[in-house]
């Protein structure tokens, strides 16, 4: 007995550097997994590029750029699947909800408020974007009510809602694109315009340093006031310093990537600015697009992780009928899940048409098969209970990072989805290799 | 031996329930006082556990009524339950097994900051508050309670039953997957908590158990009341007989 006793503790101390660093920063290994795919992706795809095609386009301030903007529409989507999965539900027709709201949005905003408030009147673009929001969180909840109420499953509600929405969306539109659409509402796709520019982006980035920075500080001061145990202070400077570090990378990234001449010349026009002899570097800064995800994600976070409702989600998700039991209205609970899904798919349709700058029946084709990848591939577990909103928004960077690296280096259309589909199964299986391991 | 006068806690009158024909429930009239443990005995599927179900709201009564405190209580669910103390302790545990100790505590009950958001830290120093005094070498506070052993979940939804000031106690089989020291450890808390003056339902299959721990007992067979008998005076074999019988011995039956 004793001689066992010994033993262990001889054997505990000598821990490696990394299990200790792990324990001390209390960091999520599969994160650090997921982080560190991405990173391969990144210089996987550069590196392709430079050594193939002579040209490494994929680690450019320009690129990345387009990624993050390419990101959010699903980035936005896969937040609120997130809650979908957790609580063991599917929802396949966020891809046609966010056709048919773009649709509803283009008629509004083209169509019919141009004849009561004429065009470009600074409320259309209010107007159409809340009728899209609230058209999508109505579907939503009307689907979670079929669900909850009707005791249908929600793998039949949304493949039957898949062909529903895109119908009525071609129904309404008669098949035509709409564009283009109202000059404001555009600004919410990106492009030049549609971002901060580089002071915008300092502030934000500012901003975020502080954010993090009283995150720590007061995450301490919490620990001290309940005597929990505290983590070490050179754990918490480093986990301050990665986050603060990576904010203001990003804003270096975006501020990095100047407007097109073509525009330059005609903002300096229309402004009547001189350009100077080596022309004038006008930064883009966040785009608005990303600027929404992020609000979305940190929203969303909150809601899962500060408040009852978030709470109830995770507990209807590791055990339905405990969560019942415990005077939880679970089924209540399913229609406000999928009304938020709707709400942000109505939201992601905002995004994806004004970037488009037109509202086409094709919008968001199979967007729910890489929403539901990205909040798997971001450790959202199918099984229930289990799945964070940073994963998902990571998931959706890794999705789009695929994509994006494929389209640079040339892999035509059916290549790449041979290889996001393998992805996706080889994501789940690492995720099912990994929870084994850990239990 | 308690002697029971006055307003019964909780008085369960003429219950019946079915499920499409057949009578899980058939007309069954049970009440507990303060201070009192009640066995409820029967094989499985006698509807013990139906019809305790009706009082903590997870199921509703076809007919009959359910009065605490000599008033009538309409308990349509879990939530109605809580609000009369009514706290239950079920065979399944009932526990989110994703979840650390302290949301499994709360569930449904979060305490809140003054902002409305959830206060974890208050709620997890709560946790070891309580759990010091149920289960002093309970330390996995941070872990999901997959991750704990039975007695520790035993313990964590008895911390649950207990932490809201339970009047009434409904406890399904709440030795059946313990260890023997850990069924002592349940032993002794039901003790206390008699002594605290709550009263306490008691579904266990273990005549033994009951004959120890209870006052009396009511026995269940085919959804229908055999009858209830002070456990002082009936012996494990009249027990076991009304059991598997069905009827109650001569000698108790007056």
């Amino acid at each position: 007995m004793s001689d066992t006793k010994k033993i262990s503790k001889t054997t505990a101390k000598p821990e490696g550097l990394i299990s200790r660093f792990m324990s001390a920063t209390e960091l999520d290994t599969r994160l650090i997994g997921m982080v560190g795919a991405l990173a391969l992706i990144w210089i996987g795809f550069h590196l392709y590029g430079a050594l193939v095609n002579g040209f490494g386009a994929f680690l450019t301030p320009r690129n990345l750029w387009n990624l993050s903007v390419q990101t959010s529409s699903i980035g936005i989507m896969a937040c609120g699947m997130v809650l979908v999965i957790v609580t063991r539900h599917i929802d396949l027709s966020v891809g046609s909800l966010l056709g048919f709201c773009a649709i509803i949005m283009g008629v509004i905003q083209v169509n019919i408020l141009p004849s009561f408030l004429g065009l470009g009147h600074p409320l259309i673009w209010v107007i159409a974007a809340a009728c899209g929001m609230l058209l999508g969180a109505t579907v939503g909840a009307f689907h979670g009510w079929l669900i909850a109420y009707r005791g249908i499953p929600a793998f039949i509600v949304t493949l039957g809602g898949l062909l529903v929405w895109r119908g009525a969306g071609f129904l309404v539109a008669r098949g035509e694109t709409i564009s283009p659409v109202d000059s404001t509402f555009a600004l919410l796709g990106g492009g030049p315009y549609g971002a901060v520019g580089a002071t915008g982006s300092w502030i934000i980035g500012l901003i975020g340093c502080a954010a993090v920075v009283f995150g720590v500080i007061n995450g301490r001061k919490q620990r001290t006031k309940f005597e929990f145990k505290l983590r070490p202070v050179w754990a918490d400077t480093f986990l301050g310093l990665v986050g603060c570090a990576t904010i203001i990378g990003a804003v270096l990234l975006v501020n990095a990537y100047p407007w097109p001449r073509g525009i330059v010349r005609r903002y300096a026009e229309e402004n009547a600015i001189t350009i100077p002899e080596g022309g004038l570097f006008i930064s883009h800064g966040f785009a608005i697009p990303v600027l929404i995800l992020l609000v979305v994600g940190i929203s969303m976070t909150l809601l899962m992780t500060k408040t009852r409702f978030g709470r109830y989600v995770y507990a209807i998700g590791g055990n339905p009928e405990a969560a019942a039991l415990a005077g939880i209205n679970t089924k209540m609970m399913t229609v406000k899940i999928f009304a938020i899904m709707g709400f942000l798919a109505g939201l992601s349709a905002v995004v994806a048409s004004a970037r488009l700058n037109s509202a086409t029946n094709a919008l968001g084709e199979l967007d729910e098969l890489y929403v539901i990848a990205a909040a798997v591939i971001g450790g959202t577990s199918l099984s229930g209970g289990v799945g964070t909103i940073f994963g998902a928004i990571l998931g959706a960077l890794v999705m789009q990072s695929l994509q994006t690296g494929m389209v640079l280096i040339g892999f035509d259309a059916a290549v790449q989805r041979i290889v996001v589909g393998s992805v996706l199964v080889l994501a789940v299986y690492l995720d099912i290799l990994y929870r084994r391991k850990s239990k | 031996m308690t002697v029971n006068t006055g307003t019964p806690l909780v008085e369960m009158r003429n219950i019946s329930i079915s499920f499409g024909g057949i009578h899980a429930v058939d007309d069954v009239t049970v009440d507990l006082y303060p201070g009192e443990v009640v066995g409820l005995l029967g094989h499985n599927g006698a509807g013990k556990s139906t019809l305790i179900k009706c009082l903590s709201g997870a199921y509703q009564a076809d007919s009959g009524d359910i009065f605490v405190n000599g008033e009538k209580a309409t308990i349509k669910n879990p939530r109605d339950a809580r609000s009369h103390n009514i706290e239950t302790i079920y065979q399944t545990l009932a526990l989110a097994d994703n979840l650390d100790a302290a949301s499994n505590l709360f569930l449904g009950r979060e305490l809140l900051t003054a902002a409305g958001f959830v206060d974890q830290a208050r709620m997890e120093a709560e946790t070891r508050k309580i759990m010091a005094r149920l289960n002093p070498n309970f330390r996995k506070f941070q872990a999901p309670v997959s991750a704990l052993s039975g007695g520790q979940r035993q313990s964590v939804a008895i911390a649950r039953a207990v932490y809201f000031n339970a009047r009434i106690l409904i406890m399904d089989e709440p030795t059946a997957a313990l260890g023997p020291q850990e069924t002592q450890m349940v032993a002794e808390l039901i003790q206390e908590l008699k002594r605290q003056g709550l009263g306490i339902f008691l579904i266990d299959h273990d005549v033994h158990q009951v004959k120890r721990l209870c006052d009396r007992a009511s026995v269940m067979k085919n959804g229908e009341l055999v009858g209830t008998v002070k456990v002082a005076d009936a012996s494990e074999d009249d027990l076991l007989a009304m059991i598997i019988l069905g009827k109650t011995p001569a000698h108790l039956a007056a």
